[in-house]
Order: C-alpha cells, then structure tokens, then sequence
C-alpha cells in the first residue's frame, strides 16, 4: 500500500545508466543551458539538439515513447509564452478580438513562441532522461561534487525521503474519506452534502496533513539531533572520475560548445 | 437470512506486479466476531480494504447481500464501518463532532437525525462530552474510540477494525476490548494482538502469503503452537527461549 509512480528512476543496464552520475549531472545542465541560450529560430540547432537527446533516450533503453509521454507535462507550462505571439512587434498575421480587446498576431511573434516551446519540450526531456537514469541519491552526490551548498543537497536529500511518506498519508486520508462516503439507500436525498461542506472537509483534510508534517519535521529533528546533529552535514568522500568518464565528459561538453556557436551563426 | 461477509476465490495483484491476494474464501455470518492474524505484508489491510470496495480484485465480494460492484459501493460504504489503523487518517475534520458527523452529512440526512446519529455514537464510545473537542489534542485511547464513533454514525452492519489495539496503553486497551465486546455487529478485526483475538474474537482466520491457512475456533487454533509459529504468531503468554531454558 504504497505510492511507487512516484520516482522516476527507471533501472535498465545501459551505457547512460552506467555513467558516473556526476557527469550526467553536469552534461544534463550544460545541455538544458545550451538549450535555453540558443537564439530564437535557431532551427537546424534545435533538430541537432533534438536529434541528441532522441539518441541518448534510445541508447538508454529507456525508450522514446516513455519520455516523450513524461515530457507532455511540461506542456501547460508552455502555454505560459503564448501571450509572445500577440505582443511581439512585427508583421501582423492575423487579428482577434476577446472581450473588446483586438490581439493582433505577428510573425515575429509565432516564432518566438515556437523556439521558447520547442526549447522547453527538449530541455524537459534532457531533465527527464537524467533522472529516469539515475537514481536519486546518485543525483544527490552529484550536485555536492558539483559544489551545490551541502545544507541545500541534505534538504533536498529530506524533501525525497518524506515526500513518499506523505503521499502514502495523503492515500490513507483520501480512503479513510472514501470508506466513509456512503449511501443509506434512501431516496429522495442528496448525496455528498453541500459544496461548501465539502470543501470545509476538504480543507479540514489538507490541514490535518499539514499539521502532521510539521510534527513529523520537529521528530525528524530530534532523532537527528539525538544522533548528534549538530547543524554541519557531512558525508563521505567522493571517488575519483576515472578516463573514460572524464573523456565522455569533455567530449560532451565539446559538443554543446559547438552547438551554442553553430546557433549563433545560424540564429536570428 | 444472508451472510454478512462471502468472500469467493479473491484475488488481488498491485500495480506493480506483487500479489497481495491468491485465491482467497471466506465467508462470516451476521453477528460472528472474527479475527483475521498473519504476519505483516500477509495481505490483511488488502482483504479488508476489498470489503467496501476501495480495492477491486478478481473473485466474488458480498457483503449483506449485496455484490461488491460499481453501482453499490455507495450502499457498501454506508454498511461496512472500515475503522483504520491510524486514527490520524480517520480524523480529518476540525472538531469531533464534524468528524462524527461526516458519513451521515454526507448521505444527506437531516441535519436532526444527524444529531441524534452523532450524539448515539458518541454515547457508543463513552465520549459524549467530547463533542466540541479538537480531534488533534486527545489521547491515543481517545482518538481510538472517536474513530470507532466516525463510523458507528453511519448505523453499519459490519466493523471492520485494522489493528484497533496498536499503540494504545493497557488502560486504552483494556476499556477498547470491552468497547468491542458490547457492540451487536459483526466485527472482522485484523491484528497482531494475540491476547485480544483470544479474549474477544471466538473465531480465527489466518492469512500468510496472501492465502487463507487456518480458519477455526479461535480456542482450537490457538493451542497449535507450531501452526502459529509457522506464520509469524504465537500464543499469549509465550516466554522468551534461552540457551539455558525458559525464563521467569
């Protein structure tokens, strides 16, 4: 009786899974910074982007299908960059009007939206192929060795551990509800009460759990204080890159170098 | 006169592939106080999570005649009183009352009945004057026998309790079992507690690995120490073994 669709490691024996984490690390961010840095209508350097990313997703045995389905997420927060298409200036392509308003869109505009969509679906999917490859304490050791503030790394260390426990809470809640969510069989009435009361309970139940996370946050922190926490997080020392993975990681850096600058030469 | 519990050839996988349920039969007439014990991971919590219908596997559930399906969930719901291991997941509401009043508001009563359902069910438990307490500053014990209140509310014709002694002092746990003994339901109680299913429950059900393996006389099973320790039990009373021997 637990929540398990919640992490997203995926374990499969293949070249990407073996990488040494801290470079996956530093090569999903150098990406997804490439990504992001390349100019608008870029777009041979996005399908190369694309195409990149298309190849690691199948070289990780993880499956193209199973990341673009996680990568359809990202989507409504796309639509954050739609209002570009209508305030951009530029040649006008077609107009509407909404509630008195004339939104005029250009073409300058559409682009602009394109590259800012086309740009977050392959950045999301670069984040996506890193953690369905690589378990998260992995992920974990990788942004101390990248010098990520330790205190930053343990709250995140934290957050994983408890967010499982609370999503089983948050389970138990909804179907200790649910079992008491019946019917008399009688007729005539109306069921489930009135909105109002319905959102009260529902309240009620968000801040029960909350309540509850807190209390548990102070047990936490005794029992670590209780172990001798003393305020400075240690851990043990990370191994050495070896060859190989210092050659993968420069190799890859050396790539995206020379996609950012193939971009700018391409670019609007 | 119907069973109040049949329970045909149950099955029940997870999601992720681990089978909880192989084959399971059971079936507990109107009135019978049955304990149901096995190991942890045994597939207690999911039989009993099958009976109103929050779980759905292969195989036949009925419970006061009525076939566990889509459309009757709703009357399952309001006839099976499913009283959960923790009552911090039972107690989700502000105050004792909106606890309480939960199931009747939700099926619609009118607010008097409502009343007089809550009021009933808190005379029940012995809580009648924590009504207006919050749910969250009461004791272990307390919280117990207002959880058993949120569903005795709903008037059910069947108590389904999971591990209603865990964590309680002996006090609690001592006014808890006489609470259960002087309830007129059918009650199916998931523990470990081997002291309680043989001071209340006449009849025991074992369940190990998903199946039933024992189901009798609660006097009977009981004396069959090695049948107990062959699925993670024991009898009460059972002294730790030394090198050297018993002791005390």
């Amino acid at each position: 009786m637990h929540v398990h669709f919640l992490d997203p490691y995926r374990p499969r024996s293949s070249p990407v899974h073996r990488l040494d984490p801290r470079v996956k690390f530093v090569l999903a961010l150098a990406f997804i910074f490439t990504t992001a840095l390349t100019p608008i209508g870029a777009w041979p350097v996005y399908i190369l982007l694309l195409s990149l990313v298309l190849a690691l997703e199948i070289l990780s045995g993880l499956g193209v299908g199973y990341v673009l389905r996680r990568a359809a997420l990202a989507f409504p927060f796309v639509l954050a960059a739609l209002p570009l298409v209508f305030t951009s200036p530029g040649s006008p392509l077609f107009s509407i009007t909404i509630f008195g308003w004339e939104l005029t869109a250009t073409a300058e505009g559409l682009v602009h939206f394109v590259s800012i969509a086309l740009k977050s679906w392959i950045s999301v999917q670069a984040a996506i192929l890193l953690a369905a490859s690589t378990p998260f304490p992995d992920l974990l050791t990788a942004m101390r060795a990248v010098k990520i503030p330790r205190l930053l790394v343990a709250i995140f260390g934290l957050m994983w551990r408890y967010l499982f426990v609370l999503a089983d809470e948050t389970l138990r809640l909804l179907r200790a509800r649910a079992a008491r969510s019946g019917h008399a069989g009688l007729s005539g009435v109306k069921l489930g009460g009135s909105l109002a009361w319905r959102a009260r309970v529902a309240g009620g139940m968000a801040g029960n759990l909350f309540t509850r996370a807190f209390e548990r946050s102070d047990r936490i922190y005794l029992a670590m204080l209780s172990r001798g926490y003393d305020g400075e997080v240690r851990a043990a020392p990370l191994p050495a890159l070896d060859t190989q993975d210092m050659f993968v990681l420069a190799g890859g850096l050396g790539l995206l170098a020379a996609l950012f600058l193939l971009s700018l030469l391409v670019g609007g | 006169m119907h069973h109040s519990i049949e329970i045909e050839h149950l099955s029940f996988t997870y999601p992720d592939g681990h089978p909880a349920l192989r084959d399971v039969s059971l079936s507990i007439q109107p009135g019978e106080k049955v304990a149901l014990v096995g190991p942890n991971g045994a597939g207690k919590s999911t039989l009993i999570l099958h009976l109103n219908g929050i779980l759905r596997g292969q195989g036949r559930v009925r419970v006061c005649g009525l076939e566990v399906a889509d459309g009757s969930l709703g009357r399952l719901r309001a006839m099976v009183g499913l009283v959960f291991q923790s009552p911090e997941d039972q107690l989700f509401s502000p105050t004792v009352f909106d606890d309480v009043a939960y199931g009747p508001l939700y099926q619609g009563l009118p607010f008097q009945e409502v009343q007089a359902r809550v009021a009933d069910a808190l005379a029940s438990v012995r809580m009648q004057a924590y009504a207006q307490r919050v749910s969250h500053h009461l004791s272990a014990g307390e919280k117990k026998r207002i959880a058993i209140a949120t569903v005795l509310s709903m008037k059910p014709e069947v108590l389904v309790l999971d591990e209603p002694t865990a964590g309680l002092d002996p006090r609690a746990r001592r006014s808890l079992i006489e609470l259960l003994h002087d309830l007129p339901l059918t009650m199916l109680v998931s523990t470990h507690d081997m002291l309680l299913v043989h001071e209340l429950l006449p009849r025991m059900v074992i369940l190990d690995e998903g199946q039933v393996v024992a189901d009798g006389l609660t006097s009977i099973l009981m004396e069959d120490g090695q049948l107990l320790e062959a699925h993670g039990l024991e009898k009460p009373y059972t002294r730790i073994r030394t090198k050297k021997g018993l002791t005390g």
